[in-house]
């Protein structure tokens, strides 16, 4: 079993308190080498996406403060550094990202949101580990492939409303103390 | 610029998917980010599509040709942190979104509008790809003259509202049209109307236009 989601955040939480190297190797060994084969997927060759994961996974370091995870875990934290990097660096395009709500991580995220997240997490993982073969690969085709070989698919029924409900309400609860 | 709290009609699940996936054309990012915004319901939909991708950088039935690093990668990586330069965007005083906000360098008054007729004016963004994003201001009560697309057009309402064959549309609010719409659009009497405007009408993104109609991951 790999190391599970918990393990993550606290190597996140020990590059932005104490520097530490040993939590940042653990976090490359796991997560350098699927954002690379994520970047060749999308047909960028081999060296641009050695380059380009580095630069993704020194990002990490240096926006450690930054990550939520009340919000999001860490593989899809990464997975949007990366994604903002491909585009950036491989597409040359700019991208325009949402208005900074000003709902940045709070000293101390509350461990119960933190457990949520994280269950909603591996209720998908397990949901994608279930789809039929030929929705997963649709899946997977629409996010780290090639656009132009998109086909229309049925609907898939994974739980990401339970997701969208938990942002939901957090961002309700936000907005209700922001005002 | 505060959030919109009477958006009607929203982005589909498949351009909030193909933002998440880092697939669009720029100018429809734009749209996207601006709509995004404004609306939290669509924020949240955009999160959940990142859960996505997320997960699938997890699973490993996906990722089943893991790359291998390059020998000294991680000494070139550790070396790479103190290097980098982490961007800090300074936030622009406007009365439109902040990702707009960017493309024309302030507020709607900074614009350097060219008439097209009618009152109309317009202006056209910078930016990559084969979409086009433009900003239009629509004097109060004048009619966009009847016209229809040869793709895809995404119209994002910033201020004011128009009527068209589809509906009323309103600040935040998104219509979505395609090579089928013909259409209308009047301004609402009360106040000039100012969009951004998003065509596309290359071959690439017309095959996408399918899945508008039919998003496969619909939450």
């Amino acid at each position: 079993m790999e190391p599970d989601q918990q393990h993550w955040i606290d190597c996140i939480r020990r590059i932005r308190d104490d520097k530490d190297q040993s939590a940042f190797i653990d976090l490359f060994r796991h997560f350098a080498p699927r954002v690379k084969a994520f970047l060749m997927r999308g047909g960028t060759d081999a060296a641009l996406a050695e380059e380009t994961t580095q630069e993704v996974m020194a990002t990490l370091w240096n926006k450690a403060h930054l990550f939520d995870p009340t919000r999001a875990s860490v593989a899809t934290w990464i997975f949007t550094i990366a994604r903002n990097r491909k585009i950036d660096a491989i597409r040359k395009q700019r991208r325009p990202e949402p208005e900074d709500i000003g709902w940045g991580p709070e000293a101390e995220p509350d461990q119960e949101d933190v457990l949520s997240l994280q269950q909603d997490t591996a209720r998908l993982n397990e949901a994608i580990k279930t789809l039929p073969d030929k929705q997963r690969v649709l899946i997977e085709h629409a996010y780290f492939g090639d656009l132009s070989h998109s086909e229309i698919a049925e609907k898939t029924g994974l739980p990401l409303g339970t997701i969208k409900s938990r942002i939901r309400l957090a961002l309700e609860r936000l907005r209700h103390s922001m005002a | 610029m505060t959030k919109m709290t009477n958006i009607n009609h929203h982005l589909t699940d498949e351009l909030i998917m193909g933002y998440s996936a880092g697939k669009l054309p720029e100018a429809i990012d734009l749209l996207i980010a601006t709509h995004i915004s404004m609306c939290d319901d669509c924020r949240a939909a955009m999160e959940s599509y990142d859960a996505l991708g997320g997960a699938l950088l997890e699973d490993d039935t996906l990722i089943t040709d893991i790359a291998d690093m390059d020998d000294g990668s991680l000494a070139a990586t550790l070396a790479l942190i103190g290097e980098q330069k982490v961007s800090t965007t300074k936030p622009v005083i406007s009365d439109v979104p902040a990702p707009l906000a960017g493309y024309i360098g302030g507020s709607l008054s900074d614009v350097r509008w060219r008439p097209v007729g009618m009152g109309v004016r317009q202006a056209i963004l910078q930016t990559e790809g084969d979409a086009v994003a433009r900003l239009l201001h629509i004097p109060a009560g004048v009619a966009i003259p009847h016209h229809s697309h040869g793709g895809l057009e995404l119209t994002l309402v910033l201020k004011g509202a128009f009527t068209d064959e589809d509906g009323h549309f309103g600040p935040g609010d998104v219509e979505i049209a395609d090579e089928n719409t013909d259409h209308t659009p009047v301004a609402d009497l009360s106040e000039d109307c100012y969009c951004l405007a998003v065509t596309d009408a290359s071959l690439k993104f017309k095959s996408l236009l399918p899945k508008l109609i039919q998003p496969f991951v619909r939450i």
